[in-house]
C-alpha cells in the first residue's frame, strides 16, 4: 500500500483514537498530578428544621479566588500516588521496619486499600484468564464434533453467558447463591451447615467471582477458537491419523499449534478485561470481601465528595498495570511479525 | 431543636389554616422556562416530583428519580447551562453541591414567590437560603409486637435490650436471626456507624478543624456493639442494604431492626408481607447505646435546591413548581403517611411515630460538614474487615482515620 493511501485510510480512526483515547489519558495524567486547592474554611450558622447550629463551611469566594488563579489546582507531583490510598510508600516503609516477620508484613500490606485491590485483581486475572482459554478451547473442540443439525442451537446456548448483560447474568447467579436461593440452600444442605453462606465468606466469594468470570467469558474464547478450528488443515489431520495418532495426539500436535496465535489474541483481550474486573463485584455486592482497581476508581467518584485526583491516579496505575501484564505478549507478537518470512 | 415537634403537634391549628391555603391553590401553571429534577427514589419524593411536573405541564419538564442520584447530580449541574435545574437532596448531600458551588441562593426567589413557605422549611447557611426542606427522616427501631409479646419483653429502648431480646427470641426458637439492619458494606454500614458513634456521645472531628478523632473509647464501643448485633443478623448482612433488609422483614425473618422512617409505611401496608407480619409491625423510638443516654440516630431532612448555572427564567419556573409541590396542596390521604412532612397541614400517622420520637429524643442532625462525606466513605470501606473478624476495632478505626486523612489532604481540607 502506498504511504499516502495508508495515511488517508487510517486517518479517521487515528483521529478518533486521539480524541477518545489519547487525550483523556493525557487529561487523567494531568489530573493525577494536581490536587484541590486548600479549602478556605469558616464557621457559619446553619439553620433548618432541627434548629440552628454552628457548622464549618467552605468560604466559596476565597476558594474560588484560589481556583481562578490556578484553575488546574495545586501541583502535587506524585503525592497522590504516594499517599496511603494508593502506593502508600511511607506506610510500607514503616511496616517493613516494624513487621514481625513476613506474614505480618503481608497482613499490613493487605490492609492497605490499593494493595488489597491489586492482589484480588491479579489473582482474578491469573486464574480466570487461563481457565477461560482452556474451557473455551474444549467447548470449541466439543461443539466442532457435534452433529451438523444440532450445531446451531448448541452454539447459541454456549454463547448465552456472553450475550447476557454482565449485570443481569451476575445478579441471576447472585440470587441463586443467596442463603435462601436454590444453590445457596443446596450448598448448606450438602455441607450440612445452616450458617454457611457464600456471601458471608471471603474465600467462597472469591471463588464465586472467578467462577462467574470464567462462565461469562468462556464463550468469547470459544467463538474465536471455533472459528480457528474451521481453518485447520484437514490434510495434516488425515496424515496424522494415518501415522496412528489418536484424537488427543491430533489435538496436541496439529490443532493446538495451529491455534496458538489465537491463544495469544484471546489471552491479550482477556488479560485486559480481567484486570478491569468491575461488574461482578458490584452485582454480587462483594465489596466487603473483594475490591479491584476499578472498584477503587468507582468508589472515589461515587462518594458524596468526588476524589478526582485519587481516581485519576488509580486509573494511571491501572494503565501501567495493564501495560506490564501485556508486555510479554506484545513483545512476542512483535517478534513474530518482525521475523523475516 | 424541637421546631419540628411543635410543628407536628400544632398540626391541628395548621390544618385549619391549611384549608384556606389549599383553597387558593397557588395558581400553579408555569408557562415559561424549563424544569428538570434529579433526586432519590422513594414514595415521598415521587409524590413531590409528580406534583411539580403537574404544575409545569405546559413547558419542558422532566424528573430523573434514581437511587444513584448522588453520582449524577453534581455532574449534571456543573455544566452551563446545567442539565438539571433542581436536585432533591438531603442534609448530607447538599454539602457536595455547596462545595462544588452548583446551587444558587434562593433569597430573592423566596421573596418573590415563596412568601408563604414557613421559616422551618428554609435551610439557611450563613444567612442565605440554600434549600427548601419538605420532609424529615431518621432511623429508629421497628419491631414485631407479637414476637415481643411472645417472649414477654418490653419494647427495647437501648441496643443492649435489643441484644437481650434477640438472644431470647433465638433461644426460644422463634427466629434464627431476629435482628435486621442495613449493614451493606459502603454507605449503609458507615451510616450505622455514624448513628452508633453519635449515640455513644463521640465527636467525629476536633472542634473547628478537619482533624478526625474517632480512634477512642466511643469508637471502639460503637464497633463492638455493631459486631454484637451482627451476630444476630442473617449471615449475609454485609450485602444487605435497606431494600434487602426490608425484604427480610417482610418475609418474617426479622423481629427487631433499626430502619429509616421513610420506609416504615411500606412495611406496615399489606403489600409484600403476610398479615401476621405487617399487622404486627410497629415503629418504635430511637435506641440508645451504653449509658450516654443519647439517641443512636441522626436526623435528616430532604429538600430541594435550584441550580446556579441556569437562566433566571428557568430558576423561577423550577422554584415555583417545587414550592407548589411542597406546599400544603400536596397533602392528601395518600401522601399523608409517606413521610414526616414539614408543611403546614401535616397530621402525624402511626408510621411516622418513630421519626417524631427520634426528633423528640434530641438526636443530632447528620453533620453538615464539607469533609463529612470523606469520613463516611472511609468508614464504609474499612468497617467490614472488623465485623468479619479480620482485625481489631482499634485497627479498623486507625484505618478509617488514615484513609480519611489521605483523601482530606487531597481535597485540601488538611495540609
Amino acid at each position: 500500500m502506498k504511504h499516502s493511501t495508508f495515511f488517508w485510510f487510517v486517518l479517521p480512526s487515528a483521529f478518533l483514537m486521539v480524541l477518545f483515547i489519547a487525550l483523556p489519558i493525557v487529561s487523567i495524567v494531568m489530573q493525577s498530578l494536581y490536587t484541590s486547592h486548600e479549602q478556605v474554611l469558616e464557621i457559619v450558622e446553619s439553620c433548618g428544621p432541627f434548629g440552628c447550629t454552628e457548622e464549618t463551611s467552605i468560604n466559596q469566594e476565597a476558594t474560588q479566588a484560589l481556583q481562578a488563579a490556578e484553575p488546574l489546582g495545586k501541583f502535587a507531583g506524585l503525592d497522590v500516588y504516594k499517599d496511603r490510598n494508593h502506593l502508600a510508600f511511607a506506610e510500607i516503609a514503616s511496616a517493613w521496619v516494624n513487621a514481625d516477620g513476613l506474614p505480618d508484613f503481608g497482613r499490613t500490606l493487605m490492609n492497605l486499600p490499593f494493595y488489597s485491590a491489586l492482589v484480588f485483581t491479579l489473582v482474578y486475572t491469573f486464574i480466570v484468564t487461563p481457565l477461560t482459554i482452556i474451557l473455551g478451547f474444549f467447548i470449541a473442540v466439543a461443539v466442532n464434533s457435534v452433529a451438523k443439525a444440532l450445531k446451531g442451537p448448541t452454539i447459541f446456548l454456549t454463547l448465552l453467558p456472553f450475550i447476557v448483560t454482565p449485570l443481569v447474568g451476575s445478579l441471576a447467579i447472585f440470587w441463586m447463591v443467596d442463603a435462601r436461593g436454590i444453590l445457596g440452600n443446596g450448598l448448606q444442605w450438602l455441607a450440612n451447615d445452616p450458617n454457611l453462606s457464600v456471601k458471608a465468606s471471603t474465600p467462597l466469594m472469591w471463588i464465586m467471582l472467578m467462577f462467574y468470570g470464567v462462565w461469562h467469558s468462556a464463550p468469547f474464547a470459544f467463538v474465536v477458537f471455533y472459528a480457528g478450528l474451521q481453518t485447520v488443515n484437514t490434510d495434516s489431520l488425515e496424515a496424522a491419523m494415518i501415522d496412528g495418532a489418536n484424537r488427543w495426539e491430533r489435538i496436541r500436535y496439529v490443532v493446538i499449534p495451529h491455534l496458538f496465535p489465537l491463544v495469544t489474541f484471546v489471552a491479550l483481550i482477556q488479560l485486559m478485561d480481567n484486570f478491569r474486573v468491575f461488574e461482578p463485584i458490584i452485582s454480587f455486592a462483594a465489596q466487603a470481601h473483594a475490591t479491584s482497581l476499578s472498584i477503587a476508581i468507582f468508589n472515589d467518584l461515587g462518594g458524596e465528595t468526588r476524589l478526582l485526583s485519587s481516581a485519576a491516579a488509580t486509573s494511571v496505575l491501572t494503565i501501567i498495570g495493564i501495560g506490564i501484564l501485556l508486555s510479554p505478549v506484545l513483545v512476542r507478537t512483535y517478534r513474530d511479525f518482525s521475523k523475516p518470512s | 431543636m424541637n421546631v419540628l415537634k411543635t410543628a407536628a403537634l400544632g398540626a391541628a391549628t395548621a390544618a385549619l389554616m391549611g384549608t384556606t391555603a389549599m383553597a387558593d391553590g397557588h395558581a400553579c401553571a408555569i408557562t415559561d422556562g424549563r424544569i428538570n429534577i434529579v433526586g432519590n427514589e422513594f414514595p415521598a419524593i415521587q409524590s413531590v416530583a409528580a406534583a411539580a411536573l403537574e404544575c409545569a405541564s405546559g413547558v419542558d419538564a422532566k424528573a430523573n428519580l434514581t437511587s444513584e442520584h448522588q453520582t449524577i447530580n453534581v455532574a449534571g449541574m456543573s455544566g452551563n447551562p446545567a442539565e438539571y435545574t433542581s436536585a432533591i437532596i438531603a442534609n448530607s448531600s447538599i454539602v457536595s453541591l455547596i462545595n462544588e458551588d452548583v446551587i444558587r441562593p434562593l433569597d430573592d426567589l423566596v421573596a418573590e414567590y415563596g412568601a408563604d413557605i414557613p421559616a422551618r422549611q428554609l435551610i439557611t447557611i450563613d444567612g442565605k437560603v440554600m434549600a427548601v426542606a419538605f420532609m424529615a427522616n431518621a432511623q429508629h427501631l421497628v419491631y414485631r409486637g407479637d414476637v415481643l409479646e411472645q417472649i414477654g419483653m418490653d419494647v427495647p429502648t437501648s441496643y443492649e435490650e435489643v441484644l437481650a431480646a434477640a438472644e431470647k427470641i433465638r433461644a426460644m426458637g422463634i427466629m434464627e436471626n431476629p435482628v435486621g439492619g442495613a449493614y451493606a458494606a459502603g454507605w449503609n454500614l458507615a451510616e450505622e456507624f455514624v448513628n452508633m458513634y453519635l449515640g455513644t456521645g463521640g465527636a467525629f472531628f476536633e472542634p473547628g478543624t478537619a482533624n478526625v478523632s474517632i480512634n477512642n473509647a466511643q469508637g471502639v464501643e460503637s464497633l463492638e456493639m455493631m459486631k454484637a448485633l451482627a451476630a444476630y443478623m442473617n449471615p449475609d448482612y454485609l450485602t444487605h442494604d435497606s431494600n434487602a433488609t426490608n425484604a427480610e422483614w417482610e418475609a418474617g425473618n426479622v423481629a427487631l431492626m433499626n430502619m429509616w422512617g421513610s420506609r416504615t409505611a411500606s412495611l406496615m401496608d399489606d403489600e409484600g408481607a403476610a398479615m401476621e407480619v405487617y399487622s404486627n409491625t410497629v415503629a418504635g423510638g430511637p435506641l440508645t447505646v451504653g449509658d450516654s443516654g443519647n439517641a443512636a440516630s441522626t436526623l435528616w431532612w430532604d429538600g430541594w435546591t435550584v441550580a446556579k448555572n441556569i437562566s433566571d427564567e428557568e430558576a423561577a419556573a423550577t422554584f415555583q413548581a417545587l414550592a407548589h409541590a411542597t406546599s400544603p396542596a400536596l397533602l392528601n390521604d395518600e401522601t399523608m403517611s409517606q413521610a414526616v412532612w414539614l408543611m403546614d397541614g401535616f397530621e402525624s400517622q402511626p408510621v411516622n411515630e418513630g421519626v417524631l420520637a427520634t426528633v423528640a429524643a434530641g438526636a443530632s442532625p447528620y453533620p453538615m460538614l464539607p469533609f463529612m462525606g470523606l469520613l463516611h466513605t472511609a468508614a464504609g470501606d474499612n468497617i467490614a474487615d472488623f465485623l468479619q473478624g479480620n482485625e481489631s476495632a482499634e485497627q479498623a478505626l486507625m484505618d478509617i482515620e488514615a484513609a480519611y486523612t489521605a483523601s482530606a489532604k487531597e481535597q485540601g481540607f488538611l495540609q
